[in-house]
């Protein structure tokens, strides 16, 4: 089948390799991945300044660049998220907005429930922290979070955790946020500081030696953090980590 | 234009969508003893539950229980269960300052959450109690339900009724979180199961 | 009581100065964490948790729906059974009605038990300024009433207390042994002291957590004992709610009171639920009914949601920002998320910073035990103050060219070149100026090589 990879703007710019291991696990899953190059970014931080009329032209550029797609799929949640969830109020009505809801998928959901993949390929023998990152796991699902009562599944978890030799840890906090909240991160910066410390100790405390999670946001706050406190962890998203798995 | 017509007519003007209630048949919690989870949840609140067969056995263990904690003055409301205080004639509820135990009679537990229903007909005075140090409640061992929404199936408040549901002893947690048992209300609170 | 003090910076600045003194804020973190991992245990001893929260969450849409009608008929029920009835539109009027109440009948010593709606309203103050002495029972307001300070959690009033500061304030004030910081003894010195209280008063107030339009009662849960001492030995017993705290029929209060104490403090209920129905005999009830905005919220699609709440705290607890800024940090009664969204719909010019004090977790929602939408709710109080030119200038400028940028692909693909240069080659004197906030606590991320597009141009061609 042929996927539209949607490129998160800060991991085309910045973190490359999450994109670049998304699109060699899809192709090794037999997806024909084509990458719309007009794409640039989902308008979530305007979004989430309350600046809707800034965020409306992104969305419906995105709609126009993503639109004639069978299947989007995308490294993040956070902006996965954006697309199903809070884009509504500015595509809602418009020919092939419900089409594209209904068919962009974060990359794990995407390997899960439309390729059916049960078991990664390849080994990782390493013990891992999985970051649950809030928006992927809270708003769309990805897994039932600690608050809930209802059964604990994860399909992050599940999936990542299928890799043969791959630890991952238990954590004091199992899906408390990270901090880094978009511009919260600036906004506020202390706490965002002091919650984003406080997950690399729980990573570090329960043996780490890589942080991983559906998005390269939190992953770039939580190594800036830990570069500057001298923590030895490496920073993989999930895409990285199933990639070089089955390398 | 009063108050009252103000409100009620901003409430009306702010027309929120009418929705239905709730179908109440899909909640609730049972247990295949609730005479044991009661125990257990009179445990989790702070309290004890012990069973007495009959009256005597009643009388004697409050008899016991008294001694235990040091309550001199003992005002019962139970059948049976002997005092020397007389709470029927007590007329100034601030004469009850000092009481040592007040043994009540409870109309029914609740297994789910270890909670004693007292009716406020059987408070003479109604402060009785939570101004007593210590208090021990008396359930039928029949009258047992299995959480609140069979609890207030069996509750009405036709006139004005005061009742309260009393789950173990009065309690706070207020400095750093630390558990106290004996806050302002009863230091102590066992339930009897009688029969 | 001194009301909430303003916050002058708003919640960033005031968040800043609470998280200075990191060991303290990992104390105050932690506190509330084991909170709400009671509640999460509390939860989970229930065969029914998520369902009872749909059903509570369907109960209070239904409420709202009906509020005056109920309103009315909890009226008629109360004052057939002997209550009077008073009502109030504003906090003026409020704390008015309940000094008239009071004064009438030669009331100087007043029992409180717990009440954010008279902390909303500033009642204590507005009674003392009038010769009332107003004793607060809950020993957690009694405490933060001692040293002259608002409480900064709703339901654990002095959860930013350590016992030491605790067993100093009551050396002071109680006289108990200085250096006396065990939580026992000084909640047994609170007892003696606030026995004393009750026995001389001559009037009690409360709240509401419920009042039943079925049987025109008022619901008042504590664990202290507080409020049953205080409305059962002096004679006179005044009932303060919010509108929004109406429940049509006992069977949806079963349903509530099953959510409230495990969502509150983890336990499956608390010690005393008192059902007042009308006085005691030879005694007085007064219900006090208050809108004070409530109908304001109601009239509003995208606020109405925020009514549900049965300020339980749970939000509070879970909160990673409300864990480590403390309710200080929010410059109202009620802090946290439902504060967040609360304080702004009343204030959006003095509370403009709230909505943004979260990251939008979306944890507050999934503990709500009535199912507030306190993500979205968040999420349109942002869209109303940026609408209102509430929002930081650099913010909204910075964040609007930023959206030019992206809207045109060779300005967004020339814009990211730039910015790997600069990482890649300025100075880090320059890099980690004053300006760069990121930077403070922070590196930058390590700059690629080239970006995620440059490689799938350079290998798979134009047409990939």
């Amino acid at each position: 089948m042929r996927a539209a990879l949607f490129v998160p703007c800060y991991v085309d710019q910045l973190w490359p390799r999450a994109g670049l291991s998304a699109v060699r696990v899809l192709e090794a899953h037999g997806v024909e991945v084509a990458f719309p190059e007009e794409q640039t970014c989902c308008g979530q931080p305007m979004a989430n300044a309350g600046l809707a009329s800034a965020a409306e032209p992104l969305a419906r550029r995105f709609l126009e660049v993503f639109g004639g797609f069978d299947a989007v799929v995308c490294p993040s949640g956070s902006c996965t998220s954006m697309v199903r969830n809070h884009y509504d109020p500015f595509l809602a009505g418009a020919p092939g907005f419900e089409k594209l809801k209904a068919h962009t998928y974060e990359l794990c959901e995407f390997l899960v429930d439309v390729l059916g993949v049960r078991a990664a390929k390849g080994r990782f023998p390493h013990r891992v922290a999985l970051h649950q990152s809030c928006h992927g796991l809270r708003e769309l699902g990805l897994g039932i979070p600690s608050e809930s009562m209802h059964p604990r599944t994860n399909k992050v978890s599940a999936l990542v955790g299928s890799i043969e030799g791959i630890e991952l840890v238990p954590l004091a906090r199992a899906d408390e946020c990270c901090g880094f909240g978009g511009t919260f991160a600036v906004a506020e910066e202390a706490v965002s500081a002091l919650m984003g410390r406080d997950r690399l100790a729980d990573h570090a405390r329960a043996g780490a030696e890589i942080v991983t999670g559906t998005d390269v946001s939190c992953l770039m706050h939580l190594e800036g953090l830990a570069r500057r406190e001298g923590r030895k962890l490496r920073f993989m998203h999930v895409a990285e980590v199933l990639a070089e798995a089955a390398a | 234009m009063d108050s009252r017509r103000r409100i009620l007519d901003a409430l009306r003007a702010a027309a929120p969508p009418a929705a239905p209630a709730p179908d109440l048949s899909a909640v609730g919690a049972r247990w295949p003893d609730p005479a044991a989870r009661l125990a257990e949840a009179v445990a989790a609140v702070g309290g004890t539950l012990a069973r007495v067969p009959d009256r005597p056995a009643l009388a004697a263990a409050v008899a016991a229980l008294a001694a235990q904690v040091g309550a001199v003055k003992v005002g019962s409301a139970v059948e049976g269960v002997p005092g020397n205080v007389d709470l029927a004639a007590v007329r100034d509820p601030h004469a009850l300052e000092g009481l040592g135990l007040a043994v009540l009679p409870g109309a029914f537990g609740v297994a789910e959450n270890g909670a004693v229903w007292v009716p406020g007909a059987v408070l003479h005075p109604r402060a009785v109690f939570v101004v007593t140090e210590h208090l021990a409640l008396v359930v039928p061992s029949g009258e047992i339900v299995q959480d609140l929404h069979e609890a207030y199936r069996r509750l009405s408040f036709p006139g004005a009724d005061f009742g309260v549901f009393v789950a173990g002893p009065s309690k706070t947690a207020d400095i750093e979180q630390a558990l106290v048992i004996g806050a302002h209300g009863a230091r102590s609170c066992t339930v009897f199961l009688l029969g | 009581m001194s009301s909430m003090p303003r916050v002058s910076g708003g919640h960033p600045a005031a968040a800043a100065r609470f998280v200075a003194d990191e060991p303290r804020t990992h104390w105050h973190d932690q506190a509330l964490w084991v909170v709400r991992e009671k509640r999460d245990r509390a939860a989970s001893g229930i065969p029914d948790w998520e369902a009872l929260r749909d059903v509570a969450a369907a109960i209070r849409a239904h409420a709202r729906g009906r509020l005056p009608d109920l309103l009315e008929e909890f009226e008629r029920n109360a004052t057939a059974r002997g209550a009077k009835v008073h009502w109030a539109a504003d906090a003026a009027e409020h704390n008015a009605i309940v000094h008239r109440i009071l004064s009438e009948r030669g009331v100087t010593r007043l029992v409180k038990s717990k009440s954010m709606l008279t902390e909303e309203c500033g009642l204590n103050p507005y009674l003392e300024a009038r010769g009332i002495e107003v004793v607060d029972t809950d020993l957690g307001e009694r405490i933060v009433q001692l040293r002259h300070e608002p409480p900064s959690h709703i339901i654990l009033p002095a959860i930013h207390l350590k016992r030491e500061e605790i067993g100093e304030l009551f050396h002071g004030k109680l006289g108990t042994p200085e250096g006396l910081a065990d939580p026992k003894a000084l909640t047994e010195a609170a007892r003696g002291h606030l026995r004393e209280r009750f026995l001389a008063a001559q009037a009690g107030l409360t709240g509401v957590n419920f009042a039943v339009a079925e049987t025109g009662g008022v619901v008042v849960c504590t664990n202290e004992g507080n409020a049953d001492m205080g409305t059962s030995l002096p004679p006179i017993h005044v009932a303060c709610m919010g509108v929004e705290k109406i429940v049509p029929r006992l069977e949806h209060l079963a349903v509530l009171l099953r959510l409230l104490a495990r969502s509150a403090t983890g336990q499956p209920v608390t010690t005393y639920t008192s059902h007042f129905h009308g006085p005691m005999a030879g005694g007085e009830l007064h219900v006090v009914i208050v809108d004070n905005g409530r109908s304001r919220l109601l009239a509003d699609p995208g606020l109405r949601g925020a009514l549900a709440c049965i300020r339980c705290g749970a939000c509070l607890n879970t909160c990673p920002v409300y864990r480590r800024s403390g309710g200080y940090s929010y410059g109202w009664v009620v802090p946290g998320p439902i504060g967040s969204v609360l304080a702004p719909a009343r204030d959006p010019a003095a509370h403009a910073t709230l909505p943004f004090a979260s990251t939008l977790c979306g944890s507050c929602d999934a503990v709500c035990p009535v199912k507030v939408p306190l993500h979205d709710t968040l999420l349109r109080e942002r869209r109303t103050l940026a609408a209102a030119g509430l929002v930081p200038l650099g913010k909204r400028v910075g964040l609007r060219l930023l959206a030019a940028l992206l809207a045109h692909r060779a300005l967004y693909e020339v814009a990211g070149r730039l910015l790997r240069f600069a990482l890649r080659h300025f100075p880090r004197f320059l890099l980690y100026g004053p300006w760069n906030v990121w930077g403070r606590r922070r590196e930058l991320p390590a700059p690629p090589a080239e970006s995620f597009r440059d490689t799938w141009r350079r290998t798979r061609g134009r047409h990939g």
